[in-house]
């Protein structure tokens, strides 16, 4: 079969999300009353700036002069051979502005809301990625921004939250529920309900109700578009496998989404074990969860038996959240993306590895799909290629690891 | 006939609109939700409504969202919940209607909830964060058992939204009466009364008005043109306050009287 007619074929059978925001059963807008229109408001908007050339171009000009697009694919030599199997490239979103992809998504949604008139826009940030992605993209088209954050976090993420204020933010302490992130999304679409007319809440991540998943994946999918571009020139074929981190899941879809028609291409979604998910500490919601709505999404929750949303743990924070962007449920339980766990230890040790072998300190998110690449690598030939999300830098994690990997330095609480 | 049904009916008659109390079940404990509601029945409400604790009430303020709290270090659940109403049905046939979000029915099944809801003597359900698009595979289940499905229509809605969610709406309609979430304000919006009016030229169903009611005054002016006022933050404060017992809920009967009083003191125009 040819490519293209590989790519027509599959691109009949992956056409998510249908009218109604669907990927398969899972997705949809579960959502008051209030924001329903504001959805499809979005939703109009956003199909009109795909489809319309100039502010393609304008997106196009902030990704190579603003974020630094494309982003180098790294063939890591040296890691690839002291695991002795496959030959390992680091797809280098860690070198994009602001150190990690959710700039690319930040930027695109800011720009969107621009372009609709807000002239104020929200986000939630549980680490302070997102949010100082926005607070990054609003400093530079000009708009007014606030950022919701759990008081916990702004405790242990006060480099960030200082970040957000020196580019004009105003970060709001959540001291609702567990005071973390999904204590900042409730508190941001509390928000959004509220003054929905001004403002236009920029989502992190591939959740949320419908336009949300589809609008963050086509801004993340420059990832994979450059990704596979990449490869093709360097090594002449598609790759074996692609791992990445999965949170709420945006970089992983970003990387994913162009080589979903690649039947040969296998995926896997790497989501943080913490303790082990049989110890209840984690945020594995694929091995520890079940179907439920959280957020405005139909997807997989960790929760009780009463439906109530449980805590999680992760040593990464932008790991810690108890559901999943929809569309990976969905391409979960089609087979077409496997999904797998690391421990927090094992993160922890790909950190390490990653920084002595490449000098490339990556964030404790990405050391998951490091954590996996390293266990996964050993048993695969030379010839098989994998590329590896590096989603954001590890700078924002030195702290966190000086703790848990040295606690005499860091004083007696840590551990 | 559902007791909604019956409730609105007999109330049209009268030419009355209705008080319809919301408390949070279970807080602080379902014996005294259970006291709670006859209390409130004693002071007049016409139905009540029973919030369905849950872990991230994305809808709510700060009221409803400590005493979900509340609730739930109590381990509150839905399937308590239905038995408390299951043993409150032998005291009392007021209009029960539970407001839940979607994941904690979805967690104990639809149909089995449905069938047991209907069982214990529920009469409707309001999923705060199930719009009509989201209802089409569930409505039906929850029709069949005898349940009512009450939907919210926001500011927000354009008409043709608001002519579908009339249609699909059955025991009353709530209209939100701001963009928001719910908690006690000082005025309610002048144009609650156009909306009020722009959703009756879709359906002679009855229409309620919540979200931020909370003095006798504002449930007065209220009543004069909707059919039904809902009370909730105003009401859940109190029960924060005062905690549970007897002594405390002949004090929220107090206070619901003189709502109640608001509501039936309205002056209705004779024909509605």
């Amino acid at each position: 079969m040819t490519e293209s007619a590989l790519l027509s074929g599959t691109q009949k059978v992956y056409s998510y999300p249908d009218a109604t925001g669907r990927y398969g059963r899972f997705g949809g807008k579960f959502v008051p009353e209030t924001l329903m229109p504001a959805l499809r408001e979005l939703e109009e908007a956003f199909h009109a700036f795909q489809a319309d050339a100039k502010f393609q171009e304008r997106l196009t000009a902030y990704r190579r002069d603003y974020i630094g697009r494309p982003t180098p694919l790294f063939h890591a030599a040296r890691f690839s051979e002291h695991l002795g199997g496959a030959k390992i490239y680091f797809k280098r979103e860690d070198l994009a502005h602001t150190g990690a992809h959710k700039i690319n998504n930040a930027l695109g949604q800011t720009l969107l809301a621009k372009e609709m008139g807000k002239d104020r826009i929200i986000a939630e940030t549980g680490a302070g990625q997102h949010g100082v992605a926005t607070a990054t993209a609003a400093a530079l088209l000009g708009l007014h921004c606030e950022v919701y954050m759990g008081e916990e976090d702004m405790e242990r993420q006060r480099l960030n939250v200082f970040r957000m204020e020196l580019m004009g933010a105003r970060v709001i302490p959540v001291k609702s529920g567990t005071k973390t992130l999904k204590d900042a999304i409730n508190e941001a679409i509390r928000d959004w309900v509220t003054n929905v007319t001004t403002t236009h809440y920029v989502l992190g991540t591939v959740h949320g109700p419908h336009p949300y998943p589809l609008i963050c994946r086509e801004f993340q999918r420059i990832i994979g578009h450059e990704a596979r571009e990449q490869i093709l020139e360097k090594e002449g074929r598609l790759p074996h496998c692609l791992i990445a981190c999965v949170g709420g899941g945006s970089n992983s879809i970003g990387l994913f989404f162009e080589f979903l028609q690649d039947e040969e291409v296998r995926m896997i979604g790497v989501e943080a074990g913490g303790h082990g998910p049989e110890t209840g500490e984690h945020a594995a919601r694929f091995a520890g969860g079940a179907e439920g709505t959280l957020h405005g999404a139909m997807s997989y929750v960790l929760q009780d038996p009463d439906g109530q949303i449980l805590g999680t743990h992760s040593v990464s924070a932008g790991l810690d959240y108890p559901s999943v962007g929809p569309e990976h449920a969905h391409l979960m339980s089609s087979g077409r993306v496997e999904y797998v766990y690391a421990n927090d230890s094992e993160a922890l040790e790909a950190f390490q590895l990653v920084s002595r072998m490449e000098g490339i300190i990556p964030a404790l998110e990405s050391a998951h799909a490091l954590a996996h690449a390293a266990k996964a690598a050993p048993a695969m030939s030379p010839e098989d290629i994998v590329i590896v999300n590096m989603s954001g830098r590890g700078d924002k994690d030195v702290q966190q690891a000086i703790r848990l990997l040295d606690p005499e330095k860091s004083g007696p609480e840590a551990g | 006939m559902n007791r909604i049904d019956a409730r609105f009916a007999a109330l049209r008659k009268e030419g009355q609109a209705a008080f319809i109390p919301y408390i949070t079940a279970g807080d602080p404990t379902l014996d005294d939700t259970a006291r709670y509601v006859l209390a409130l029945e004693r002071a007049g409400a016409s139905v009540v409504e029973l919030g369905v604790p849950f872990s991230d009430p994305l809808a709510d303020g700060t009221v409803n969202q400590e005493a979900a709290l509340r609730a739930l270090k109590g381990h509150v659940s839905l399937r308590n919940i239905l038995g408390m109403v299951k043993e409150l049905r032998r005291d009392t046939e007021i209009p029960i209607v539970l407001f839940s979000y979607f994941n904690p029915v979805l967690a104990y099944g639809v149909e089995a909830f449905a069938r047991d809801a209907a069982e214990a003597g529920v009469d409707g359900l309001l999923c705060v964060d199930l719009p009509l698009e989201e209802t089409e595979a569930y409505g039906p289940i929850l029709h069949s058992a005898g349940l009512a499905t009450v939907f919210l229509i926001a500011p927000t809605s354009p008409d043709d939204r608001v002519k579908r969610i009339a249609e699909a709406s059955s025991g009353f309609i709530y209209y939100v009466s701001r963009t928001g979430v719910t908690g006690a304000q000082e005025s309610v919006e002048t144009a609650v009364k156009g909306m009020v009016a722009a959703i009756r030229r879709h359906t002679d169903k009855p229409v309620a008005v919540g979200f931020g009611i909370s003095t006798p005054e504002q449930a007065r002016e209220v009543a004069a043109y909707a059919d039904g006022v809902v009370v909730g933050s105003a009401i859940v404060r109190l029960i924060g306050e005062l905690g549970g017992g007897a002594e405390a809920a002949e004090k929220v009967a107090a206070f619901a009287a003189e709502l109640a009083d608001g509501v039936r003191t309205s002056r209705r125009p004779m024909a509605t």
